[in-house]
């Protein structure tokens, strides 16, 4: 099945979608799909059984900062039984940058969408677990946009102290002695 | 009598203990010695490599992704090219496609060597540490033999390799393909039938074919579950499909089936690694022709002006990479590994992303040890084989 058919397929299937195919270089198809549609061209990817898309190989995005829309999201899909593999790309605007999660059809997509908000800012509604990934909690800005200074200094932060003082070390002792019985 | 209160009790495991393979934390929550549940917290180790190779020219990105997944240097490095060498439009040399493929299959033994020691060595089994370990040190040296780095060789160029192959290269290679198999039986002596480590391992870190599937999991740890899936085979790449070798996949989906898959895939490997020695002429082209990439031999440079401009350029300002984005998989020894790619057609990346087999392993972690006994939380985490520089990047 090329790109054309698969598009064709996705247009019966989810009416009303819009979604267009873009020429790429390596083995996989390229499809442009509008944020709206996203869920439910993933839900037909996975259940139809002509397609059967089960595997998320990679969730990822990229900024293209001061284009607008500057993000897209790539999600690189497998059919393992049917060998094929497709590239569904989302264009998001700057200005508002959110897009439905897709955690609940592929679950390996939860720590892969966390890691996107994490380090572009991109949120991903109705996500279970929206917290960032690699940096730390109370970290400002999303260092992966490309309009995150580089080569600054910032003093390290803790989000809660390390160490705490005898009076408290002690009360939570007694605490839990009381709790205890 | 009066009636016994219980209470579950929270233990953090980590970020700095000997079997978490580098910095994972885990809160575990224990009924007595059963997990209740487990959330993993990572990076500890985020070093933003991603961010980094946005500054660095195309040849510059290659030891950046070699610390990545510390394990597999080569195979990172080989994934980057080739997303970069498809985006450039070229065809490589026979020879080199050869040469990328033994490196990436002897790759693949060292990492599983280093996996098989250090899971071993946590269920109880010291001296397999020590004999892979020994092992290892042979495909150490012939790393040292290529580029004269033992754990990041940066022997992989974008069009090719960096240099010939050394002299005596073959030699070592062939010496190291025929001490190995009677060297695998011996691990499988101490292991495949020990009493104490089916113990360890059967029926422990179970996860089905649908959940491996559905989380993503690749590689051996998803061919464990019977999940028939390998790049090589699938999406072949540098002309696997010509070479002869099987996928070796279990059913139980447990500690011990991925144990099973490793070792089988060590034979396999080696397997490959003959065919494409034998391939391998001793002379011929290391890298593309193609002046605006490949530097010109080192005689020239020294006695031709044009050829000293070509050295001068390619140092100081790279090559430019024709506008787009690619993603080539390849089977990297924890599955399937690629490299997202995006150019603006200049001489830097625009976008690099690595796709992370230990990230997406160390987020199927939690299904694998809630329910079962605290003591296999160890032997899990050994048998998923995570490289938290892979997970954290």
């Amino acid at each position: 099945m090329d790109s054309l058919s698969l598009v064709a397929l996705l247009r019966e299937s989810v009416p009303g979608v819009e979604i267009e195919s873009a020429p790429s270089l390596d083995l996989q198809s390229t499809l442009y799909v509008s944020r709206d549609h996203l869920p439910a061209v993933a839900r037909t990817l996975r259940d139809r059984d002509e397609l059967t898309f089960g595997f998320l190989a990679e969730l990822t995005a990229a900024d293209y900062w001061p284009r607008e829309p500057r993000f897209e999201l790539v999600y690189i899909i497998v059919s393992i039984a049917g060998r094929r593999r497709v590239r569904l790309k989302v264009r998001l605007h700057g200005a508002d940058p959110h897009v439905a999660s897709v955690s609940a059809i592929w679950p390996a997509a939860n720590w892969l969408e966390r890691e996107v908000w994490d380090l572009f800012g991109i949120a991903f509604d109705g996500h279970p677990d929206p917290r960032r990934l690699l940096m730390p909690e109370d970290w400002e800005g999303y260092p992966l946009r490309k309009d995150y200074p580089v080569q600054i200094r910032k003093t390290p932060t803790s989000a809660e102290p390390l160490q705490m003082t005898e009076e408290e070390f002690r009360a939570n002792v007694m605490k839990d002695r009381l709790t205890r019985g | 009598m009066a009636e016994v209160r219980t209470e579950t009790m929270t233990v953090n495991m980590g970020p700095q203990h000997p079997s978490t393979h580098g910095v994972l934390r885990l809160v575990l929550e224990l009924d007595g010695e059963t997990v209740l549940s487990a959330s993993p917290t990572i990076g500890f180790l985020h070093t933003g490599i991603e961010k980094t190779a946005e500054q660095k020219k195309w040849q510059q990105v290659i030891p950046l992704v070699e610390r990545m997944d510390y394990l597999s240097a080569q195979s990172n490095s080989m994934a980057l090219c080739l997303s970069v060498e498809t985006l450039l439009g070229l065809e490589l040399p026979q020879r080199v496609k050869n040469i990328r493929v033994l490196i990436a299959e002897l790759q693949r033994i060292n990492s599983h060597l280093v996996w098989l020691g250090t899971h071993g060595m946590e269920v109880g089994a010291v001296s397999v540490m020590l004999y892979c370990f020994r092992e290892r040190e042979l495909l150490l040296n012939i790393n040292e033999m290529l580029a004269g780095f033992r754990m990041f060789p940066s022997y992989m160029r974008v069009g090719g390799l960096r240099e010939d192959l050394p002299r005596g290269f073959h030699d070592a290679v062939r010496a190291f393909l025929d001490r190995m198999p009677q060297k695998l039986d011996e691990y499988e002596a101490l292991l495949t039938r020990n009493e104490i480590y089916l113990e360890r391992t059967q029926s422990v870190g179970r996860i089905s074919k649908d959940d491996a599937v559905a989380w993503g999991l690749a590689g051996p740890i998803a061919r464990a579950a019977g999940v028939e899936y390998d790049v090589r085979k699938d999406f072949p790449y540098l002309d696997y499909e010509t070479y002869d070798f099987a996928v070796p996949t279990r059913a139980d989906g447990d500690v011990y089936s991925r144990y099973l898959v490793r070792m089988a895939e060590m034979r396999e490997s080696l397997k490959i690694c003959r065919q494409a020695l034998d391939r391998i002429s001793p002379t011929g082209p290391f890298a593309v022709s193609d002046p605006r990439i490949t530097p010109p031999p080192k005689d020239k440079v020294y006695t031709e002006m044009e050829a000293l401009i070509q050295h001068f350029l390619i140092y100081s300002q790279g090559f430019t990479v024709p506008a787009g984005e690619v993603y080539v998989p390849v089977e990297g020894p924890r599955g399937e590994q690629g490299f997202y790619v995006v150019s603006d057609g200049t001489n830097r990346p625009w976008r690099i992303k690595s796709r992370a087999p230990s990230l997406l392993a160390c987020q199927a972690l939690e299904r694998m040890i809630v329910g079962g006994l605290i003591a296999d939380v160890i032997a899990v985490i050994g048998s998923i084989d995570v490289v938290m520089g892979d997970v954290d990047r």
